[in-house]
């Protein structure tokens, strides 16, 4: 029987001609092109000694990994509400900033005090607490408010609920702060100066060894609790299904709240990062973090928390040396002020070659296609 | 007497929000507009809404839907009081507690012109009795209300709503009055009802409302039940064309201005419908289809476009934008064809960006002019007479014949073999696949539509407005659309009609301001926190589309019913009161 059909089925795939499969391959074939000339030009650039230095390579490269980790914390947020709910928890990325802005207070008192100079590593850490605090209760208020009454719906409600969330949020904190940016204190001159350890001098500033590595111990931590826990096995129980979780007697509730809990934990430590890195907050700060974070996490594979931290990394390297590499081979002018729009490029591009992500995409047993 | 359950949570939210309110400085900000001189100001009816709504709901308890209520006065008055007087505990231990701390640093609204307006300029001490005193006065007030009869509550209702709509909209009204005596009668000079044309406009509410109740219903169920075709229904719709083309001759320049941006969201509304409401297709980059047209109208009509200046008539240019902006779709349809409805939104918005990302960038600045944009860009020219937005009486006519257009288009794709193909898709695009839809030519139909109707909203916005900068195309825009379109009524034309007007025209737009300019700070909040209240409580809009709000509430009768906890739902009267 199968000999019989077989063939057949070959042969009417093999002459069929769908129009929309030969444009995707025109849009692969021209960014594949694109891409390559563009990396060609720059290193015949750098090579004929013009454009950036090898110093500042990699001092761009190093930028792109600790701004890129900042974004795999977000996009872990992302990743867990996605595995879980399936659905993409728009504002996320204001539960970030509410760290980040609640944060500020507490460091502007330490600085005040002058504690912020004298115990640099202790403030920091105080900031943390203040930031993760924060970003906890932001998610699990905004959980219950609204979107546990919405268990059930069509998917595309929830999501633009959080749109409306997401706006509700920002414009409560341009209420609460006010409008104006403001700056975190600088970081502490011991901090800012190149990481030495035992005498050896590395060339990464203190802040970005800071960022990296906070990011580091979050992952392994969060990485225990999602594996090693009983909470942690429940929630992924309930990712997989949430009825025959509910059924083994897991509390299905309780664990979304810890899921958002824990998104909102990481999307704290995020937000003590954007101040070490970037300083400047106010109340959009969240828009664009959280747009390139969740790319972060379709790039990774949505639903799987190593893959949202290697999408984060990705996407940073993407965003931060993408442009000087690609764009400006190309002959392309002013391509810093193209660094967002390399972002989503790089969003539809991941969605045009491989939607499930580098990863591989880890969704519960109803969001499979 | 043991606490009420209700009496404690809704009292508690009501305080929560009251002292939300004040923190990011609303009620200090609405406290500027008089509405009833001198006694009310906007400020004190947002602080005071809280404990009668939230009263109100205590007075209610729980909902029984097969159970006709108990409704007694003394008791909804004593559950709406006890709600009250703890959201005017709540408030001021809100007060007590922040104002030892000068905390204006770091919240700039927490200040003492907060505290003053707070207290009614009483001072902390007495100002704090007072605010608990009134609050548990108002509360009462709206737990009494469930009490009394439904005649009784209906007039009521009707009557605040009238005097509000009055006080609101101060400005329309003089606009549209004209005639000084009459309108220092209405109003007080500088802002706010007089006290007794308030009264005045009440009682005529009450009196009118109880005489003509039963006729009421009967002529809106006459309208509803006239058939398609008859006579009674093109008689209505004559009527109504015919108050369109009346109405910007009676009204002033500022309301036509305000009329055209409301005209421009619907038509952009009316597009965005198309895909997000016919097709299910949930586009949150649809501003870019907007830019698409403004700037190719841009290049092509006027005399300083950077490179290109073919400055062309409107009209010619006209069908190469819309062109432009069908390729666009098309460009944009394709690659999230395969998506999901989740990920195609995110794409979309990042197209968005990217579109004006890149027009803002050095690159494509020799072009289209960067952060300089595109200026000098010449009105609508047909024959001698030129339409521009200096004449707002004539553009808002421009206006509405394409909105004409994009509404004639929606009805006859939606009730047509089109129109089927995108609801069968938007219900199960696997059924509709297998049952031999083309879901790759209906949903790129479905884009290619909705761009061209953006199109035209650009084009219309950039001659009229003269230039185009790149701020006015930002992911902003696209999301008040879909605001506008879900608050309406996701795939209902009237829908889409009606949130514009509220939105835009009363709230203002994403650059523009509405109605009421006290709200522009706000308008934002009050965006999202409708878009989440819609969704939580009412996600087929307010004038839903009959297939839709069957889709959602078909689904709710299978499934959980998730809408079905409804038992907190503010219902109809209290929105009676808001339109």
């Amino acid at each position: 029987m199968s000999t019989e059909v077989a063939p057949e089925v070959a042969k009417t795939r093999r002459f069929k001609f769908n129009w929309v499969d030969s444009f995707l391959w025109f849009v692969r074939v021209v960014a594949i092109i694109a891409i390559t000339v563009g990396i060609v030009g720059s290193f015949q650039k750098f090579a004929a000694g013009e454009g950036p230095s090898a110093v500042a390579w990699r001092d761009l490269i190093i930028s792109s990994i600790s701004t890129g980790s900042m974004y795999g914390l977000i996009a872990l947020g992302y990743s867990m509400v996605y595995g879980v709910l399936g659905f993409i928890n728009f504002a996320h990325g204001e539960v970030f900033m509410s760290g980040t802005m609640v944060g500020l207070i507490s460091a502007t008192l330490l600085f005040n005090n002058g504690f912020w100079e004298s115990n640099p590593l202790i403030s920091i850490f105080v900031v943390l607490l203040v930031a993760m605090i924060t970003s906890t209760l932001v998610a699990i208020v905004i959980e219950r408010v609204a979107y546990r009454p919405l268990r059930g719906a069509p998917r595309l409600i929830p999501l633009i609920t959080s749109i409306g969330v997401s706006f509700f949020v920002q414009y409560s904190f341009a209420g609460l702060f006010g409008v104006a940016l403001r700056n975190y204190p600088p970081a502490p001159p011991r901090l800012a100066a190149d990481l030495t350890v035992f005498g050896t001098t590395f060339p990464i500033s203190g802040t970005r060894a800071l960022v990296i590595g906070v990011a580091i111990v979050s992952m392994i931590g969060l990485w225990y609790f999602v594996t090693k826990t009983k909470t942690g096995s429940a929630m992924r129980a309930v990712a997989e299904d949430k009825e025959i979780a509910g059924l083994m007697g897991i509390d299905v509730d309780k664990t979304i709240v810890t899921t958002f809990a824990v998104g909102g934990a990481m999307a704290g430590v995020a937000g003590l990062m954007w101040a070490l890195l970037f300083r400047g907050v106010d109340f959009l700060t969240g828009f664009l973090p959280g747009i390139k974070a969740f790319t972060a996490a379709v790039l990774g594979g949505i639903g799987n928390l190593p893959g949202a931290m290697l999408g984060g990394i990705m996407l940073g390297l993407f965003e931060g040396v993408g442009p000087l590499l690609v764009l400006d081979g190309l002959g392309i002018p002013g391509v810093s002020q193209l660094k967002d729009a390399v972002a989503f490029a790089a969003l539809v591009l991941v969605l045009i070659f491989r939607p499930t992500g580098l990863l591989g995409e880890r969704l519960g047993s109803e969001d499979r296609v | 007497m043991r606490l009420d359950p209700h009496s404690r949570k809704w009292g508690l939210v009501a305080g929560l929000i009251m002292s939300f309110m004040a923190a990011i400085g609303m009620i200090r900000s609405f406290d500027d507009r008089m509405m009833i001189n001198p006694v009310l100001s906007l400020g004190y009816i947002a602080l005071l809404l809280s404990p009668a709504l939230f009263g109100y709901l205590a007075a209610r308890g729980e909902v029984n839907i097969l159970e006709e209520p108990e409704r007694n006065i003394a008791e909804g008055a004593s559950k709406g009081a006890m709600a009250g007087l703890i959201a005017g505990a709540v408030t001021v231990a809100f007060l007590l507690v922040t104002s030892p701390f000068d905390l204006s640093g770091f919240f700039p609204n927490i200040s003492t012109a907060m505290y003053d307006v707070m207290t009614f300029h009483q001072g902390l001490g007495v100002g704090s009795l007072l605010l608990v005193a009134i609050s548990a006065l108002v509360g009462a007030l709206g737990g009494a209300l469930y009490g009394v009869g439904d005649v009784a509550r209906n007039g009521i209702f009707r009557a605040l709503g009238w005097v509000m709509l009055f006080a609101l909209f101060e400005l329309v009204v003089t606009d549209v009055i004209d005639f000084r005596p009459i309108v220092r009668f209405i109003y007080v000079q500088g802002g706010g009802l007089q006290f007794w044309s308030a009264l005045i406009i009440g009682g005529l509410a009450w009196w009118l409302g109880v005489r003509y109740q039963g006729k009421r219903a009967e002529y809106s169920d006459a309208a509803k039940a006239s058939e398609a075709g008859s006579r009674l229904r093109y008689s209505l719709i004559g009527v109504g064309i015919l108050l369109l083309i009346v109405l910007p001759m009676i009204v002033g320049g500022i309301v036509n201005e305000l009329l055209i941006n409301v005209a421009l969201f619907i038509l952009m509304g009316l597009g965005l419908n198309i895909v997000v409401g016919l097709a299910g297709l949930l586009d949150l980059g649809y501003v870019a289809f907007f830019a698409v047209g403004a700037y190719g109208m841009a290049v092509l009509t006027s005399p300083l476009s950077p490179t290109l200046t073919p400055a062309l008539n409107w009209w010619v240019a006209l069908p190469i934008v819309m062109v432009f902006a069908a390729i666009a779709g098309v460009l944009v349809g394709t690659p999230v064809l395969r998506m999901r409805g989740d990920y195609l939104a995110i794409v979309t918005l990042g197209f968005g960006e990217i579109v004006r990302l890149l027009l803002l960038s050095d690159w494509l600045t020799p072009y289209f002019g960067g952060a300089q944009g595109i200026t000098r860009i010449p009105g609508i020219t047909s024959g001698p007479v030129t339409i521009s937005g200096t004449s707002p009486e004539l553009f808002i006519y421009m206006t509405m014949i394409f909105v004409a257009i994009a509404a004639y288009v929606s009805h006859r794709a939606q009730n047509s073999r089109v129109g089927r193909a995108w609801a069968a898709m938007r219900e199960d695009e696997d059924v509709a696949e297998a049952i031999g839809i083309s879901t790759v030519s209906a949903k790129l139909l479905a884009f290619v539509t909705g761009a061209i109707i953006a199109s035209f909203a650009g084009a219309l916005f950039s001659a009229k407005v003269g230039t185009v900068f790149t701020n006015s195309f930002d992911v902003l825009v696209s999301i008040i659309i879909l605001v506008v379109v879900i608050v309406g009524g996701m795939g209902s034309i009237r829908g889409v009609a009606l949130g514009a007007l509220m939105l835009i025209g009363v709230l203002g737009g994403p650059k523009s301001q509405g109605l009421l300019t006290e709200f522009s700070e706000f308008k934002l909040l009050i965006y999202g926190a409708i878009l989440v209240y819609m969704m939580l409580k009412r996600p087929e809009g307010l004038l839903p589309s009959v297939r839709r709000s069957r889709e959602l509430h078909g689904a709710e009768a299978e499934q959980d019913a998730w809408l079905d906890r409804k038992g907190d739902f503010v219902d109809e009267d209290a929105e009676e009161a808001v339109t």
